[in-house]
């Protein structure tokens, strides 16, 4: 295992000054960032700041207006679409809301992958899916329910499972415990490490959530949204450990860590 | 000063219309884009079957009774409006030829298709944008499957055979229609109605409307796919996406069958010379 992990790239993914626009909205500028080989890199930010748009261009489910996105050293401007469609299958995505396929049930939505992809046997697909489930802590009988039918916890959980189902080496998490209670928060959270545990995955989760970061970031990067920037600073306003970042000075950071609106309200009502 | 000197063009007419004009020529475009890949996804590979037969169920089976009530009244709407101005001229045993012939070259394919464009159109554009905007077809990708080739090519595959055939049963109900009003209420000979429809009714123009109703199909597929897949965010999107399916399918239908039905006059004056085509 080591040696395989020596001769591959350090850099699983890379952004290398990239911008994307949607129209005449801005929403990334210049923007450069990597992902190291194994670590769980986490992006913080306040909303609209390009959180998810980052995980999408890392993915390449959308493409940069500017710049470039290296895969394993890589432009995946120089990969064919087919290329890249393999290349993605090495890559697990947990979407904000989950994103299960209403018209199917459970099970297909978690064999879904392993049908498009795979030439495995019916009975193999069926155990492999019923143990993805089981890892992310639900039971087979769930498997003919439609997603309509499952909580907003239990469909984070099958969206991680069906993430899973190919054993990719990066998963993507996009905001993976919004709009679930602290349990639940925290079971997707044990969940997060216990992929980890169970293999050697490279991971980057997108978050607001502070215990998230406390529990399983190995380095931060913050973002900050470019209407709040001045002309020429960058939109990337920290990066390093979860240690610097609890005890760094920048007001920025210190304000979303401890959830502080500041001066933020005034602001508002003056634009108002 | 110099924001007014700049704002000043962006209000004038010639500023709207050229904006108008860029916007439709990238439309036309885009669809056209979307229908080539369509056709591409096709050819790289087919699709589930399991997927084009619940497609086609959707598209067909499900419509069949709105398509079959459409076809029935239209064959017996036409009888009534008709049969005075032929009995005024004594012709009213050749109500069953004008039944027929207005309907299997002209109503039956587009008023079946704009019932459709209506009811299964709208609905794919609705499925589409939703799977949009929750990111499903973002999901699609990520596990590996083209979401043209999954999603796209099966409802094409579906309008481009079923709705041709649903034509056929609309014309066939029409017919029917035609019939039961004409000999049980307007009193005109059975024999008659089918044997006049007989004489003026060819192979040709069941064919004209055939054919026309697969390009009604197709556009209707091509369009409300496309407004599916680029529909804006949230409900509001949805439901524009749903609208604009819908009305731009409509449009389409009908500038279709003006264009086609030239061209199918034309093409039969071809085939059979003798008489002098449009074109």
């Amino acid at each position: 295992m080591l040696p395989l992990q020596l001769s591959t790239p350090d850099k699983v993914i890379e952004l290398r000054h990239v911008s994307r626009s949607f129209g005449s909205q801005h929403v990334l500028r210049d923007l450069t960032i990597d992902v190291r080989r194994g670590e769980t890199l986490v992006v913080i930010g306040e909303s609209g700041c390009g959180k998810s748009v980052t995980l999408k261009l890392m993915m390449s489910l959308l493409q940069p207006s500017v710049g470039e996105v290296h895969w394993n050293g890589r432009p995946t401007t120089s990969l064919s679409q087919k290329q890249i469609d393999q290349e993605r299958l090495k890559y697990g995505y947990l979407f904000q809301g989950a994103a299960l396929f209403d018209s199917m049930t459970v099970f297909e939505n978690v064999a879904f992958g392993l049908r498009q992809n795979t030439e495995f046997p019916g009975d193999e697909i069926h155990q492999i899916v019923v143990d993805r489930l089981r890892e992310v802590g639900l039971p087979k009988t769930i498997c003919q329910k439609k997603p309509a039918e499952l909580s907003g916890g239990m469909k984070k959980r099958v969206g991680l499972a069906r993430a899973m189902a190919l054993m990719p080496d990066v998963m993507f998490y996009d905001e993976p415990t919004t709009g679930l209670d602290p349990i639940m928060s925290d079971v997707i959270n044990e969940l997060i490490l216990h992929v980890r545990q169970q293999r050697p995955v490279t991971s980057v989760v997108v978050t607001h959530d502070m215990r998230t970061v406390e529990k399983v970031a190995d380095r931060i990067i913050m973002l900050y949204p470019l209407s709040r920037l001045h002309p020429g600073e960058s939109q990337l306003v920290f990066e390093g450990s979860p240690e610097t970042a609890f005890s760094t000075d920048d007001v920025r950071v210190q304000q979303f860590i401890s959830g502080s609106a500041g001066d933020r309200i005034e602001e508002l009502l003056q634009a108002v | 000063m110099s924001t007014e000197a700049t704002a000043q063009p962006r209000e004038s007419w010639i500023h709207y219309l050229g904006g108008f004009f860029l916007t439709g020529v990238e439309s036309i475009g885009d669809v056209a884009l979307f229908s080539l890949q369509t056709i591409l996804g096709l050819l790289a590979r087919m699709p589930k079957q399991s997927n084009v037969l619940m497609q086609m169920y959707r598209v067909g089976v499900t419509s069949l009774p709105v398509v079959l009530i459409t076809g029935g009244f239209i064959g017996m709407v036409l009888a009534v409006q008709s049969y005075n101005q032929f009995k005024m001229m004594h012709l009213e045993n050749r109500l069953g030829a004008m039944i027929i012939m207005s309907l299997v070259t002209e109503l039956g394919p587009v008023l079946a298709a704009t019932m459709l464009a209506g009811r299964v159109g709208s609905a794919m554009a609705a499925e589409l944008g939703t799977m949009r905007v929750t990111e499903q077809i973002d999901a699609l990708r990520a596990l590996g499957a083209d979401p043209i080739q999954y999603l796209v090519v099966p409802r094409f595959l579906a309008c481009f055979f079923t709705i041709p055939l649903l034509t056929a049963l609309a014309d066939l109900l029409g017919m029917f229609g035609g019939w039961l009003i004409s000999t049980q209420v307007l009193d005109v000979n059975s024999f008659y109605y089918w044997h006049y429809a007989e004489q003026f009714v060819t192979a040709y123009d069941v064919a004209t409307g055939l054919v026309k109703s697969v390009f009604f199909g197709t556009a209707i597929a091509m369009i409300s796919c496309h407004r599916g897949f680029h529909c804006g965010a949230g409900a509001e999107g949805v439901g524009k996406a749903a609208t604009e399916a819908f009305v731009y399918s409509f449009v389409l239908i009908l500038v279709m069958d003006f264009f086609l039905g030239v061209f199918l006059t034309s093409l039969y004056y071809v085939i059979w010379p003798g008489t002098v085509g449009l074109i």
